[in-house]
């Protein structure tokens, strides 16, 4: 098990051909509270850099982009009732969506965790 | 997510506090500004509607006109003020008590909003007035008023030598009390000058988050130790621009450049209640001609307040009728901490403003449910003293 990152504040958790993306701690706090996450809808296909979902916070509106390109098989609707999720567990129950990677080449173009440190220093 | 850049703003004297304090400062109306300190908005937000929370508005614009030649005489310098400022504005200055302060507009020829700010009487015999404006506008303010007042007055900025402090929520009123004795006597909407610390303080009873609260200047090298002495309450606890944004917004309270702007009237605005009575039966404020005939029911737009149902509909969304036709746009829009549901400030035909009627928004190209309510969301709880 991989996880991967993006400049734009993506984390992916690759599980075989599937990964589950959401937004890393660092996102989560300069985004502040959340109170409000749209999802892609299952069956969805993006490509790597695409909007795949919009988390709100009181003052703005962030798009959340597809980290690789892929089809969502999955999506938390935990957050629907409990957006504050993404706050408080980014990194577990706050997770977003899950996406079937159409090329797994893709995961070696994205950060590792030294690499995205290095950006959030 | 990149950091907005906050060089070449300017700093409030409070500026290191904000930053001591865990401020994420962003650039505000030509200042850097906290938008938040560490607890984030929502925790700021509600502690504001239940205890104190203390607001740096040192970027608002603070001044004082005053005659160049009193005369001595307290009704007839008063009425020479008054005279120089009416002209810009559609409120009744002439009628204010000492000590008085009117939420007022200034106006353009065609009756569009220049700018909303606060007048004040001085309560004392020899005083000016005391006009507090918004900061995006100061300058142009600044100036129109300057240049209204000619050689028979002078416009005193405070703002470069001065912070504006603004203390809002149930519990202000016992942090004020034990700062400084008397201010808790202020009726809403008046305003004192007090001794503290070997300054003076003028302290207003008003605010921007529809809460009883204070509004407090205080020169410049005493702003630091004023906010401390404060803040080492444990009532209080500092708020940033994003709560004052939220907190207003439940208030169904405009904000300048949003819910207001060059082209906007006070009718449209649903600001009627700033068209003083006087002022309307003379007909001689700036559009006019338009801004009673709009009194009459003859416009085309009127500020309402949204319910929106799911994400918040944010400045710039559509209003949507029932049947999907764009019929105005919002103009502020957010999430309300208090309600735990997304509200709206938006400008819609009159026939659809009643309380109750089903629009919707268009939130990403999609439609979502929103209903016309009363402003404000959230109940005002201004002090009003019992006569």
């Amino acid at each position: 098990m991989t996880t991967k990152f993006t400049p734009d504040h993506e984390y992916i958790r690759v599980e075989g051909s599937t990964g589950i993306v959401g937004i890393t701690p660092y996102a989560q706090e300069q985004l502040g509270d959340i109170v409000f996450v749209e999802l892609p809808a299952v069956g969805k296909a993006l490509k790597k850099g695409e909007e795949a979902a919009v988390v709100e916070s009181v003052k703005a509106a962030s798009e959340i982009y597809a980290p690789v390109t892929g089809t969502i098989v999955e999506v938390n609707g935990m957050l629907t009732n409990e957006p504050g999720l993404v706050n408080t567990d980014p990194e577990n129950a706050g997770w977003m969506f899950k996406i079937e990677i159409a090329d797994t080449s893709e995961i070696d173009t994205l950060l590792d965790a030294d690499g995205y440190a290095e950006l959030t220093l | 997510m990149a950091e907005a850049s906050t060089q070449d703003l300017k700093q409030t004297p409070l500026y290191a506090s904000h930053v001591a304090a865990g401020g994420r400062i962003v650039p505000f109306g030509g200042y850097a500004l906290p938008v938040q300190y560490a607890t984030g908005i929502m925790t700021e937000h509600k502690w504001t509607r239940e205890h104190a929370g203390l607001f740096d508005v040192s970027h608002m614009g603070p001044s004082f006109l005053e005659l160049n030649a009193p005369s001595g005489d307290p009704a007839a310098d008063h009425a020479a003020l008054s005279a120089i400022i009416e002209p810009l504005i559609c409120g009744d200055i002439a009628a204010l008590k000492p000590g008085q302060i009117r939420y007022s507009l200034l106006l353009n020829e065609t009756g569009g909003t220049l700018d909303d700010l606060m007048i004040a009487r001085s309560p004392l015999a020899d005083g000016g007035l005391y006009i507090v404006v918004n900061a995006g506008t100061k300058e142009a303010d600044f100036a129109q008023i300057a240049k209204a007042a000619g050689d028979k007055a002078a416009l005193r900025r405070a703002d470069e030598d001065h912070a504006l402090l603004a203390l809002q929520g149930p519990e202000a009123v016992n942090v004020i009390a034990a700062l400084v004795s008397g201010a808790a006597d202020l009726g809403f909407m008046t305003y004192g000058a007090f001794a503290w610390s070997g300054s003076t303080l003028l302290v207003s009873r008003s605010g921007y988050t529809g809460e009883d609260g204070f509004e407090i200047l205080v020169k410049a090298a005493e702003a630091q130790n004023l906010w401390d002495t404060l803040i080492a309450d444990p009532r209080v606890k500092p708020i940033g621009l994003g709560a004052r944004d939220s907190l207003r917004l439940e208030a169904g309270l405009p904000l300048y450049g949003h819910d207001l702007d060059e082209t906007i009237s006070p009718i449209e605005a649903d600001l009627g209640f700033a068209v003083s009575k006087r002022r309307r039966e003379a007909a001689d404020f700036p559009g006019a001609q338009r801004i009673l005939t709009e009194r009459d029911g003859n416009l085309a737009r009127k500020r309402v307040g949204l319910l929106v149902e799911g994400a918040p509909a944010r400045e710039g969304a559509e209003i949507l009728d029932a049947s999907g036709a764009v019929v105005g746009t919002v103009t502020s829009g957010g999430f309300a901490p208090s309600l735990g549901k997304a509200i709206a400030l938006g400008f819609v035909p009159p026939a659809l403003t009643t309380p109750g009627t089903k629009l919707q928004v268009s939130v990403r190209g999609r439609a979502q449910p929103a209903e016309v309510v009363q402003t404000p969301f959230v109940p005002h709880r201004y002090f009003r003293k019992s006569i």
